[in-house]
């Protein structure tokens, strides 16, 4: 039996949630004494197609005729694959393509879905359950899916991909899919040449705390050292202090980092919603009182402007020590 | 312009969560509820400017029993015209989608809004599959919408930032930050809110893929591990040997 994971790729390049879901995908295979086969479309070289075999693809089906990601077109995408390979489970990566093609081919297959799950499924007879997280982290729930064909949209970040040697057969697959209804206009990139937030296994984040945009310079160099992302709380993205892309918590996005340093952000619920899948989390603020060292592994009271750049030295003294 | 805006009900982000009936119950008592953040302030509000400017009707749908009427009377109150509940417990998600795309199937909405998510269960599954039933394009998690005559120009989340699209109306939108700003209802919006109509409606038949067997709570946090502000080193230290980060 197969297990079909769905590949996104953009611009040609595959993203790491993708390799994540290929990896997870093997985990479920393993139980079930199945194969991975992965099905992509876009212009992702040869090399990089193989390549999903080092993270537990046996095969790739791929239709380079798809160029833009599109719900409709990859939707039909999917259906094809999952009735080529007669997959009774089909995983997704729960990233803007998952979000929006998961769902479709659920409602279309009549197939349960799990948005955003963070564990391997417990399977047992016929029972199917899923753990994923619910009121923004706060809490998780066990979901069963009761239907014959299973969906799962994994959470980015939730398992560390393992790679082997091992590489993957390509096969095209290109059969026709709705047209798009939707055209593509223009494209904004956002945060330049820096880690994308979602992905980042290190992330910086600031708040109110710092007083002003013009002090950010502490915040990124800290994240500089690290090799970090920057993050920030929501009312510095909504004075314009920093770009909205950065916003975490509850409105904003949630992430789950293995290092989360906040520094100068009190740890509100709805700040919380959004990080508190973090592994480590270190708080930096002078209020020994605020309400975010009771969610911290480490908590530093003390003034950011003093402890960013004593920290910023520290970890550059260690990366050359290293 | 007609448009149809998907409306749930969300416990008040500060709630703390606990479970109840052996873990298989979202704990209601003293919880205080409110419309879903994104449906009220994004959803909502872009869709009242929308007509505002064109004219046009805004019908909200909840999937939902009685205890849902204050917070469709909320909508009602920031502006929408009339309300619509199916009388049913919202299952899952399959279940609503079926719910909303049976009602909007023969009314002629032109455009149908949801939030990018409900705060409860974070699904981001509803929206999708209102289109796929409806056999519309769907756009996920945009953050501004213009309109010229038919034709939508969005903002949609894209990997790496964001992209500018187009289409054809009707279409679904699931609405995040930065479509429109959170309005507050006025005694007047309060007032004609009261007599404003909320049709009840029984569900249509239909199906759940998925269902909840338990919840629970992440274990509770150790203290804190205090380091002196003078000693960036330890704290390195530490998250290099013990917390194994860097
Ligand atoms: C429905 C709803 C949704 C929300 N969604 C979000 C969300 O998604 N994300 C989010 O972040 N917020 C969200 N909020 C807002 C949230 O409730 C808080 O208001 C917000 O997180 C506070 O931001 P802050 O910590 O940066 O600022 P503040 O609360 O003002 O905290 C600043 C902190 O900095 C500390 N400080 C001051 N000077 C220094 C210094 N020199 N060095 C170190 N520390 C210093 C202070 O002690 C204080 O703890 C939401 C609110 C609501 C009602
Ligand atoms: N019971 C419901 N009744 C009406 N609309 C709903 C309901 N549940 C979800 N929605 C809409 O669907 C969106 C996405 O929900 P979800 O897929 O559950 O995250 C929400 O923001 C609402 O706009």
């Amino acid at each position: 039996m197969s297990v079909l994971v769905f590949v996104e790729t953009h611009e040609g390049k595959i993203a790491k949630a993708a390799y994540e879901a290929v990896y997870y995908g093997k985990l479920i295979a393993e139980k079930t004494s199945g194969t991975v086969t992965a099905v992509t479309y876009g212009d992702a070289s040869e090399g990089d197609l193989e390549k999903l075999g080092n993270y537990g693809a046996k095969k790739v089906l791929v239709n380079k005729n798809i160029k833009v990601a599109n719900d409709q077109s990859l939707t039909d995408l999917a259906q094809q694959a999952v009735e080529a390979e007669g997959a009774k489970i089909v995983v997704f990566a729960f990233d803007v393509v998952g979000k929006s093609v998961a769902p479709r081919l659920s409602a279309r297959l009549k197939a349960g879905l799990v948005p955003g799950a963070i564990d391997v499924p417990e399977i047992d007879g016929d029972n199917f359950v899923v753990t994923k997280n619910v009121f923004s982290g706060k809490a998780f729930a066990k979901y069963s899916i009761k239907t014959e064909i299973k969906i799962i949209a994994l959470l980015p970040n939730s398992f560390k991909a393992e790679t082997s040697d091992e590489t993957a057969s390509v096969e095209t697959f290109e059969n026709g899919v709705a047209e798009s209804k939707i055209t593509l206009k223009d494209k904004i990139v956002e945060g330049g040449e820096g880690i994308p937030l979602p992905e980042a296994e290190l992330v910086v984040s600031a708040g109110r705390g710092l007083k002003g945009p013009d002090n950010w310079g502490i915040v990124e160099e800290l994240a500089g050292a690290l090799g970090a992302a920057t993050a920030c709380s929501r009312p510095v993205a909504d004075i314009g202090w920093r770009p909205h892309h950065e916003h975490v918590g509850q409105t904003g996005i949630a992430i789950r980092p293995n290092l989360y340093i906040a520094a100068g952000i009190s740890g509100a619920i709805q700040h919380l919603a959004g990080v508190n899948g973090s592994k480590v989390i270190v708080v930096i603020n002078t209020d020994p009182e605020a309400p975010f060292f009771k969610a911290a592994d480490y908590g530093v009271v003390g003034d950011a402007f003093e402890v960013l750049p004593r920290l910023t030295d520290a970890v550059k003294k260690f990366k050359t020590a290293d | 312009m007609n448009i149809l805006v998907c409306i749930s009900k969300a416990p008040d982000t500060t709630t703390k969560i606990s479970f109840t009936e052996n873990n298989t119950k979202f704990d209601e008592d003293k919880v205080q509820f409110i419309v879903n953040p994104y449906d009220e302030w994004y959803a909502l509000v872009r869709a009242l400017e929308i007509k505002e400017k064109d004219g046009g009707e805004v019908t909200t749908i909840t999937v939902g029993e009685a205890d849902h009427d204050p917070i469709i009377r909320k909508a009602l109150a920031i502006g929408a015209d009339k309300a619509v509940r199916v009388n049913a417990h919202a299952g899952d998600a399959f279940f609503t989608a079926q719910q909303i795309a049976n009602f909007a199937k023969d009314k002629g909405f032109e455009l149908i809004m949801l939030g990018k998510e409900t705060i409860n269960y974070n699904g981001s599954q509803v929206g999708s599959m209102v289109a796929e039933l409806l056999d519309m394009p769907f756009v996920s998690v945009a953050s501004k919408l213009e309109l010229n005559g038919s034709t939508a120009t969005l903002n949609r989340d894209a990997a790496g930032g964001e992209e500018v699209v187009e289409g054809e109306l009707p279409m679904v939108i699931s609405c995040a930050k930065g479509m429109a700003e959170q309005r507050i209802p006025n005694m007047r919006g309060i007032m004609a809110a009261r007599s404003k109509p909320l049709e009840v409606v029984e569900p249509a038949e239909a199906e759940m893929l998925t269902e909840v067997v338990s919840y629970s709570l992440p274990p509770e946090k150790g203290d804190v591990k205090l380091i002196d502000p003078e000693n960036m080193d330890e704290l390195v230290e530490l998250l290099h040997n013990e917390a194994k980060v860097i």
